[in-house]
């Protein structure tokens, strides 16, 4: 760093004449910083709160929703497509204006505590606080403290797009009577520290169940089924239980804590949501509460095992050219895949949920792989959408789901033409040959 | 009116290889870099994905990812006595552009250089004598560097593309099964070799049956998954056969986009601009300094970057240009009296073939890769004696698959039509029983070989052409047939039903692709009267401009050049990092 600083000393003497007639306003726009340069960022040497508030901020994983495709960390503006309608991420960088420059520590922690925003308005469980109500007051403070410190940037998100009556905010006082309970972390003495951390984590700024628990037709976790796997945005957050086929019974506790330090272990990679979460928040966590994390997940009891009717012989037949023909490039044949790189497909839970809806979105849309410090690399499957019709898909589905030990239900065409539907994706191919040069 | 961006300790011109090593280890070093790339930003996914990729008509012959030559190209002739015309179709070789280049569309074959190539004049001099350096108006030097100094940074650039492959002289100790000619390495390859199919199988028994030592190609396409010293991950070969002139969509093939982009991208100190091209060097008045460089995006808006250090790192035959039109270098080479440096010793690679077609065999030519061949190095750089030979110099010979892609690689014997129904008819017979040794030259510099700026042509911008005056000279040839005529032995050997030489034989001719080796220019050397820049491929004249890439080759040897100035940019990042970033200024003393 001190080479660089003489460096630039040089170089400031060379260019001072053309420096002093510098006109930045047609200047190429500087690319937004990205979350992870803004949450890597170390705080200034001893201050403590900053960094708890860095940490906190790195659990919650606040960057992957309250950031943008293409814009700046924390500003917002993020659109999440509930089932409700379509609601966009406030700003949390200190623009007084835009952003929340304004708030006070007590404003904070009530939204944080009890999901009502400065004015008290109720907030939409879109944002968790129904798992961030454990989360202390005074780490809520630190987490404002840290907000406080990230760049500002002055910008509004667009409105939310909720039809009637979900725009009717007071609606949500009479969900969070029915879904919502204001409490704070209640440790369990029976167990080990390291579990009590991990719950915290997973059930606190975590707020792992608000996809991977199966919501009711309100969007509240189901009760009775924690960590069963959940459906949303049109993917299937996979059951993280000890089911040992669709769970994660048959991972270790340090299979678990590589898939969310590096974004992939010899069974499974992230992709998806996921890829977001692991990229700007368990990636950047410490090892010690990645411990924690698995160390509660493993405790987590399993789900009910489900038989799967047997698929189609005809199915089976025509999936398993299709597979030879556009997956086993990179997930080799008999789906042994590349561990780290491209996932084995015998075995996975991801691709054995009851719903097969991951899978669908992986092969229509493509995925890629997190890019994380240690693993930067974003390995991707490519759309398949252009490429393969509804049946085609479905059937390499139901091979994939039933093959080389797996058993899960049957895909149907069916099934391929709503996702397909919802994701808009068409059947041309990505890039036309006409702009091709002879 | 250029608009004035902010400085930054260093700008890097061209973003292939070379741009994407100096970017990481300058950005690793602290420093705030900018790349500045012509063409556009490129990813495996989103331009060579699996479910597209291996399109033959788009990528190798509708040019997709090269220089599109009706925008900008250079003009060709073989001698002064010629005038140079636009090169107005890609052929002999095929120009990269945006975001990892040729480094996206090459094979893979990554090779070192043998240690008596890197002394070319004075290794040759001694043992066949002064008359064989200058035989032919050849004007061979020595490159100023050793294969010593270079072998560390060899082994970095095997261990970021996790090289597949065998060594032959581990530390000074002979390796069976490797290239027993190799220089020392200090490691063995990071990944082991590709699996050979029959082809090369076939080659290697009866190359060994002669008593040559064959090896598996060292490749960048990998056998197996690999982790590099950056984290990247590269994955495992399909032997789809669509490498060179394609990306490879199953991230399997060593390139800046798999092997240090994932990285570098991250940084914070790092900026890249695509579509943004360099027009000239900017320098202080007295031509002693550079001041940052002048470029212009794709809306025409025109950018002064300064920068403390520029680093040259497009392809050659752009670095040497941008020298030319920038005047900063030393002196344009004069081919007349023998003066001047920019320009001078331009070569190329003289490559040639052996079709060989078989009835009892099934070679099966659609399994491949860029660099899946066995292959024999005797007759390579002074593995062999030359005395009487006529040459210096000398060549690999490799029984290579590198795909059996349809327009393309359709093998006919000698006096088949080239279409019609007799060719279908021996193109059905032949294509699953037949395959190629390729036969792959150096290239020595000579007097008449140079590059300098055309006087006539100019490109959109304005701004003069680069004209290439090339042809192969006796030794080139007289080489070619001695190569030749050896891979042709080891073919008969091979007992095929008949076999096609197909010869370097005459001029050369800009039309039938070859290979997109183009060497010099810009050449590194001891002083400043025979070369461009010091064996750091630092400016003799302006310090802080650094050139890089097969322009420092003071002539081409017999390998694919990518290895070296692979191994030439790490050295040349380890000489700004340790000595220049301290003092900057010149490296060496002139």
């Amino acid at each position: 760093m001190r080479r660089a600083l003489a460096l630039a000393a040089v170089l400031a003497l060379g260019t001072a004449g053309i420096a002093a007639g510098q006109d930045q306003s047609r200047a190429p726009s500087a690319p937004a910083f990205s979350p992870f340069n803004l949450l890597s960022r170390p705080v200034p040497p001893g201050q403590a709160q900053l960094e708890r508030g860095r940490q906190l901020a790195i659990q919650g994983d606040c960057a992957a929703c309250h950031t943008r495709d293409g814009g700046e960390a924390m500003a917002g503006g993020l659109g999440m497509n509930t089932p409700f309608g379509v609601i966009y991420t406030p700003n949390l960088t200190p623009d007084a204006q835009t952003g929340i420059g304004q708030w006070t520590p007590d404003q904070f922690y009530r939204a944080m505590h009890e999901g009502k925003d400065p004015q008290g308005r109720f907030l939409y469980p879109a944002f968790p606080y129904v798992y961030f109500t454990q989360i202390s007051r005074a780490d809520s403070d630190a987490i404002l403290a840290y907000l406080k410190t990230v760049p500002a940037v002055n910008y509004t998100p667009p409105a939310n797009r909720m039809p009637f009556p979900f725009n009717i905010r007071a609606l949500v006082w009479g969900w969070n009577l029915l879904f919502f309970r204001v409490h704070d972390f209640q440790p369990d003495p029976s167990k080990s520290a390291e579990w009590n951390r991990g719950a915290f984590l997973v059930t606190g700024p975590g707020h792992c169940a608000q996809c991977h628990t199966p919501s009711n037709i309100l969007g509240a976790n189901e009760t009775g089924k924690p960590f069963r796997g959940g459906y949303l945005d049109n993917w299937l957050a996979p059951d993280l239980t000890a089911n040992s086929r669709t769970g994660l019974g048959g991972w270790s506790q340090g299979e678990i804590v590589e898939y969310l330090k590096t974004g992939r272990n010899p069974r499974a990679q992230a992709g998806g949501p996921m890829a977001e979460v692991v990229s700007y928040s368990t990636s950047l966590m410490s090892d010690a509460d990645l411990n924690a994390i698995a160390a509660y997940l493993k405790s987590v009891p399993a789900s009910p095992g489900a038989t799967a009717a047997s698929p189609d012989p005809g199915a089976m037949k025509r999936g398993g050219e299709i597979f030879s023909d556009a997956c086993a490039s990179c997930h080799l044949e008999a789906g042994k895949g590349q561990p780290r790189f491209f996932p084995p497909l015998g075995g996975d839970n991801a691709s054995q949920q009851a719903n097969p809806g991951s899978v669908i979105h992986f092969i229509l849309a493509g995925g890629r792989t997190a890019s994380t410090q240690s693993r930067p690399s974003p390995l991707t499957m490519p759309s398949f959408a252009w490429k393969l019709t509804d049946q085609q898909i479905a059937d390499v589905a139901t091979y994939v789901r039933n093959s080389w030990g797996n058993s899960a239900a049957s895909v149907s065409a069916h099934d391929v033409a709503r996702l397909r539907g919802k994701l808009k994706l068409g059947t041309s191919p990505p890039t036309a040959n006409s702009g091709d040069r002879g | 009116m250029a608009t004035t961006l902010k400085p930054v300790d260093a700008v890097i011109v061209g973003f292939g290889w070379t741009g994407a090593i100096l970017g990481q280890q300058l950005c690793d070093a602290g420093l705030d870099v900018v790349a500045l790339e012509r063409g556009p930003w490129r990813d495996t996914a989103t331009d060579w994905a699996t479910t597209f990729a291996q399109d033959e008509l788009r990528y190798m012959w509708r040019h997709h990812l090269f220089q599109n030559v009706t925008y900008d190209t250079l003009t060709i002739r073989n001698n002064t006595g010629q005038d140079a015309l636009p090169m107005r179709r890609l052929g002999s070789f095929l120009l990269g552009t945006g975001v990892g280049s040729g480094g996206v569309h090459w094979n893979g074959q990554i090779w070192r250089f043998l240690p008596s190539d890197f002394q070319a004049k004075s290794h040759n001099a001694q043992r066949y004598g002064k008359k064989a350096v200058t035989d032919y108006d050849l004007t061979v030097q020595d490159w100023g560097i050793t294969y010593e100094e270079l072998e560390p940074h060899y082994d970095k650039f095997d261990k970021l593309c996790g090289t597949s492959g065998k060594a032959g002289n581990l530390k000074g100790q002979i390796q069976p099964g490797g290239n027993p000619f190799e220089g020392p390495r200090s490691d063995e390859y990071p990944t082991p070799p590709m699996a050979q199919t029959y082809g090369p199988t076939l080659f290697g028994q009866a190359a060994a049956n002669m008593g040559y030592h064959p090896f598996p190609h060292p490749s960048g396409n990998l056998s197996q998954p690999y982790v590099n010293p950056l984290g990247c991950q590269i994955g495992e070969c399909t032997y789809c056969g669509f490498c060179e002139k394609f990306g490879c969509g199953n991230y399997s093939k060593a390139s800046p986009q798999t092997t240090v982009l994932p990285y570098l991208m991250r940084k914070p100190n790092f900026l890249l601009r695509t579509e943004s091209e360099v027009l000239r060097i900017e320098t202080t008045a007295d031509k002693k300094m550079a001041t940052g460089v002048t470029y212009v995006d794709s809306s025409g808006q025109e950018y002064f970057q300064p920068a403390g250090m520029v680093i040259l790192s497009a392809y050659i035959l752009h670095n040497v240009r941008l020298l030319l039109l920038s005047g900063i270098g030393g002196q344009p080479y004069d081919p007349k009296t023998g003066e001047g440096v920019v320009g001078k010793n331009y070569a190329y690679q003289t490559t040639s073939s052996v079709n060989l077609f078989f009835d009892d065999k099934l070679i099966n030519p659609f399994i491949g890769a860029g660099s899946h061949a066995t292959v024999i190095d005797e007759f390579n750089g002074d593995n062999f004696d030359h005395a009487g030979l006529g040459f210096i110099g000398g060549g690999y010979i490799g029984g290579m698959i590198t795909g059996g892609r349809p327009i393309e690689m359709i093998y006919t014997p000698q006096g088949t039509p080239a279409w019609g129904l007799e060719w279908k008819k021996a193109a059905a017979k032949n294509y699953l029983r037949s395959f190629a040794l390729s036969i792959h030259g150096a290239c020595m510099s000579h007097r008449g070989n140079y590059l300098d700026l055309d006087p006539t042509y100019r490109d959109a911008f304005g701004r003069p052409m680069l004209r290439m005056t090339f042809d192969f000279t006796d030794n080139e040839h007289k080489m070619s047939d001695y190569l030749t005529a050896k891979a042709a032995g080891v073919a008969k050997a091979m007992n095929p039903r008949e076999i096609k030489v197909n010869g370097r034989k005459g001029s050369w001719s800009v039309v039938p692709y070859q290979t997109t080796h183009n060497t010099g220019g810009a050449i590194m050397g001891d002083n400043p009267k025979a070369s461009v820049v010091n064996k750091y491929l630092q400016l003799w004249d302006v310090p802080n401009v650094f050139s890089m890439g097969a322009g420092a080759y003071p002539q081409n040897a017999g390998y694919n050049p990518t290895g070296t100035l692979a191994a030439l940019a790490y050295h040349s990042a380890d000489a700004i990092k340790a000595q220049y970033l301290k003092a900057p200024g010149p490296l060496v003393q002139a």
